[in-house]
């Protein structure tokens, strides 16, 4: 059984529709990830299982029972806010302490648990200090300190990395998994960093205006994107118009691909998404088309070059340079390419638009 | 209902006592004033109240409320924008403790200060015993306008300090070093950044000083001593000894217009600064 | 240090120069009625020698007691009604759209911006029309309502500055809405509160104009005592008062300025 099941959620906001009859459902013990660009929704999600938001429609279950109309006190989970929201007027002791002394915890319990949560986030010994003390990183730590004594089913972390360093946001992504692995607890995150979704993730809930437009994990999200959408917002890729002119057959800017994709029926337009690393750039004639390097940008590890080939402009990353205006060829093996059906309903296309 | 909704709605309720003292205090007395300024002593429809402003004495008093109230405003902001730039760059001291000092009598009760220069004007006050003993001419300015002025500025000048002060020291270091930087000149940062970016505090200074100042009757009755009738002196009279509560209602109305149109006047000026920054 | 030149240091002097004179100006009669009120003389004119007879004649005045009394207590309770009516209206306010917000907030302006002759006639006429005979309770209820703009326009930036999600956090952590209100929301906007009561306090104690005109006959704060009086003539009792006054206001704002630096230090 689910831990957590939104059946049907709706909400709006001064007659917008943020959410549109949502369906989701968490898992005991798994880290899921809400991903989207902003406005898609994903915090508003967040906040009606924290009990801050009241669906205008819809259910919320936990456990199978309707916590929907429940207070945010009453509820069972914990959440990290974006901006930590500590207590200024608090020490760090006081802060962790603040769920415990409020549930009525003994003296003992509450100082046992104050060291536990501490040593947990790796700032032993900060029981004293100010909340202004702290980097933006140890805040975060200790809104997680906060939020974890008090043993919730499930945590709740609203984009918390958001403020911090890139250096720093690589550490606490690690740091998170750690925790969640050491803490055996359901994990509730939400971001628009793709990367950060697709590094912690158990699974990852693509979401747009109100819809989840892919779920499934970080693997399945990045090589197979169901829509031009979700092939967008995750990495860089080339998104192209085709033509599917039969089972693995694609026809591409006037040229004829290899692919593994089957049931697309005959000479039917798709999307075909084409990850750059995926591009085999060769001597011209060795490829399936032959094109011209256009510009060449050396971004670490490896070269990010745009060719110019069959009226398209790819995008292709490699190890190897090819100087600008070098003539080259391109391929792409089979199973690289990715087939998507064009959008059907107006809906779809609004969503798929590239935001 | 949902829950959220439930508990804004008894929030809001928070406000009650508040709208009942907006109310009994505020819009109510207002309504009242209108009621008497536009009607005469049997309660019938009337603008006599409001034209009594065009006779003579009624008209004096206004213009001379207006003249006293703009040259105190004047001299105010002459005085407290220098002084402003000053405590600004002050390195005496601590500047909190500097600016203090410049706005501590502004805390004693403004009857006691405005009662100290009448004691230091007076006819045989302390002014002219110094320059009796001196051998100067004598300052025989009590019961003029000008003691009244004195006594506006004296009063009103923390008003005018603290708000500039303010804005002053809102402003960007580095805006002004920016503008050195360019190539401008003190006088020309001064035209161009620090008078631009403080008239915010200009204009809060100037109502700050100009309405008290025009609505005045205890002033101009210690330091015009009964001679310099301004404005709030008659409306006070109305209420006071002539109890004609019509007439002292239509001639607030006449005021309030009044200060009405001087806010907006200032209003447009801050506006105009503002455009003329960009 | 580095050497000044000459016309930096002429505009040096220039600046002191002109800082001591508008001192002057501001102290010098203020300190000319403290050393009057030691003259054992009635006249100013001669210096007759130290007495303390003013400050004697001033501590036994039935009247002027009184007058103190009066604007202690009207000032406190006008404060501190003040301060809670106001202080609910911001969280009322808070809960409200952002149109009827607004024209609240309008409103509450008026009573800053209009004149105070005009608040005081106009509220006096009205208890006179509602047959509410003028009082102790009248100068309250004015005092209260021109307080109240003064502590929402010290509360309200105080909730707007609010670390929005510290209030649910509370709430997530479990505290009831009223727990988390005492606990995480008041420790924030105290500081709004205490400024909007002290700011209260001393525009209701140094108020002539309200009260000159919303008091009965037999009530008198300080400031319509020393009006009434200085009508009549001058008295040498109200020197005493000056000095006593301005030396208690100096001595308290030299408190709160040393308390406020001590707990900026801390930080």
């Amino acid at each position: 059984m689910a831990l957590i099941e939104l059946v049907d959620i709706s909400k709006s906001f001064d007659g917008e529709l943020v959410l549109d009859e949502f369906n989701l459902k968490i898992k005991e013990n798994e880290f899921i990830t809400l991903l989207g660009p902003s406005g898609c929704g994903k915090t508003t999600t967040l906040r009606i299982l924290g009990g801050f938001e009241t669906p205008d429609t819809g259910k919320v279950l936990f456990q199978g029972e309707d916590i929907t109309n429940l207070a945010p006190n009453k509820r069972p989970l914990n959440t990290v806010f974006q901006k930590y929201a500590l207590f200024p007027h608090m020490n760090i002791a006081e802060n962790i302490a603040f769920g415990l002394k409020i549930s009525g915890k003994s003296k003992e319990y509450i100082n046992d648990k104050i060291k536990y949560a501490l040593k947990l986030v790796n700032l032993s010994g900060f029981e004293k200090r100010s909340v202004d003390s702290l980097s933006g990183g140890q805040q975060q730590r200790i809104a997680i300190a906060r939020a974890i004594v008090n043993e919730p089913r499930v945590l709740l972390l609203d984009e918390p990395l958001g403020a911090l360093d890139l250096k720093l946001r690589q550490e606490m992504q690690y740091e998170l998994i750690r925790l969640k692995n050491e803490l055996g607890i359901t994990f509730l995150y939400v971001t628009h960093d793709q990367e950060e979704a697709l590094t912690m993730s158990d699974k990852v809930v693509v979401m747009n205006q109100g819809y989840i437009q892919q779920m499934g994990t970080p693997e399945e999200i990045y090589n197979e994107p169901e829509n031009a959408f979700v092939a967008d917002f995750i990495g860089d890729s080339n998104i192209i118009d085709g033509v599917m002119l039969e089972d693995r057959v694609v026809k591409i800017c006037g040229s004829v691909f290899p692919c593994i994709d089957e049931g697309f029926g005959r000479n039917k337009p798709v999307d075909v998404v084409i990850r750059p690393e995926d591009i085999i750039i060769g001597k011209p004639g060795q490829g399936i088309m032959d094109g011209v390097v256009t510009s060449n940008v050396f971004i670490g590890v490896h070269y990010e070059m745009c060719i110019e080939a069959g009226g398209f402009e790819w995008l292709a990353q490699n190890t190897t340079s090819y100087p600008v205006g070098t003539r080259v060829s391109i391929g792409v093996t089979p199973e690289n390419i990715q087939i998507m059906h064009k959008p059907q309903s107006e809906d779809e296309e609004a969503i798929s638009l590239d935001d | 209902m949902t829950k959220t909704s439930m508990n804004s709605n008894l929030k809001r309720l928070f406000s009650g006592p508040f709208l009942a003292f907006i109310l009994c205090g505020t819009l109510v007395p207002l309504g009242v004033i209108a009621f008497y300024g536009f009607t005469d002593r049997s309660g019938a429809f009337t603008i006599e109240n409001i034209m009594a402003i065009a006779t003579r004495n009624h008209a004096q008093a206004l213009g001379l409320s207006l003249g006293l109230a703009l040259i105190s405003t004047v001299i105010c902001l002459l005085l407290a924008f220098p002084l402003g730039l000053i405590l600004k760059d002050s390195k005496l001291g601590k500047k909190g403790f500097m600016v203090f000092v410049f706005i501590l009598p502004m805390w004693m009760n403004f009857l006691l200060r405005t009662m100290a220069w009448q004691v230091l004007l007076e006819r045989n006050g302390i002014i002219n015993i110094v320059l009796k003993s001196l051998g100067l001419p004598l300052l025989d300015i009590i019961n003029t306008p000008a003691a009244v002025v004195l006594g506006m500025v004296y009063d009103y000048l923390p008003f005018m300090v603290l708000p500039i002060y303010n804005a002053l020291i809102k402003i960007d270091k580095n805006l002004i070093e920016a503008a050195y930087d360019l190539g401008a000149d003190k006088l020309l940062v001064l035209r161009k950044v620090l008078i631009p970016l403080s008239v915010p505090g200009i204009v809060s200074g100037i109502t700050m000083v100009f309405v008290p100042s025009l609505t005045t009757f205890a002033i101009s009755t210690m330091l015009g001593g009964g001679k310099v009738n301004l404005i709030g002196n008659i409306i006070e009279q109305e209420f006071t000894v002539g109890s004609n509560w019509n007439l002292g209602a239509g001639l607030s109305i006449v005021m309030m217009v009044f200060i009405i149109i001087s806010m907006a006047l200032i209003e447009k000026f801050d506006r105009e600064g503002e455009a003329s920054m960009i | 240090m580095m050497k000044k030149s000459g016309r930096a240091r002429a505009a040096a002097v220039g600046k002191g120069l002109y800082l001591a004179l508008i001192l002057i100006f501001l102290y010098l009669p203020i300190f000319t009625l403290m050393v009057l009120s030691f003259n054992e003389g009635k006249t100013m004119s001669r210096w007759t020698g130290f007495s303390l007879r003013w400050y004697e004649e001033m501590f036994a005045s039935r009247t002027i007691m009184d007058a103190l009394g009066n604007t202690l207590t009207i000032a406190f309770w006008a404060a501190t009604i003040a301060t809670i009516v106001g202080l609910l209206a911001c969280i009322g306010m808070n809960a409200m759209k952002d149109r009827s917000r607004l024209v609240l907030m309008g409103i509450n302006n008026i009573p800053l911006l209009n004149a105070d002759i005009v608040t005081g006639i106009s509220i006096m006429m009205t208890f006179i029309v509602c047959g509410i005979s003028l009082n102790y309770g009248t100068v309250l209820f004015s005092h209260i309502t021109f307080c109240i703009p003064y502590v929402i326009l010290s509360v309200m930036p105080k909730f707007k500055q609010l670390e929005s999600h510290t209030y649910e956090a509370a709430l997530d952590l479990g505290a009831s809405p009223l727990y988390a209100f005492f606990k995480v929301v008041m420790p924030d906007i105290m500081p709004g509160v205490m400024s909007g009561f002290l700011l209260s306090f001393t525009m209701s104690v140094d108020d002539f104009v309200i009260t000159h005109f919303t008091r009965g006959a037999g009530i008198n704060t300080l400031s319509t005592l020393i009006y009434s009086q200085v009508k009549v003539g001058i008295r040498p009792t109200l020197y005493a008062l000056s000095t006593v006054i301005f030396v208690l206001v100096l001595v308290i704002l030299i408190v709160v300025n040393i308390l406020s630096n001590r707990k900026e230090g801390e930080k």
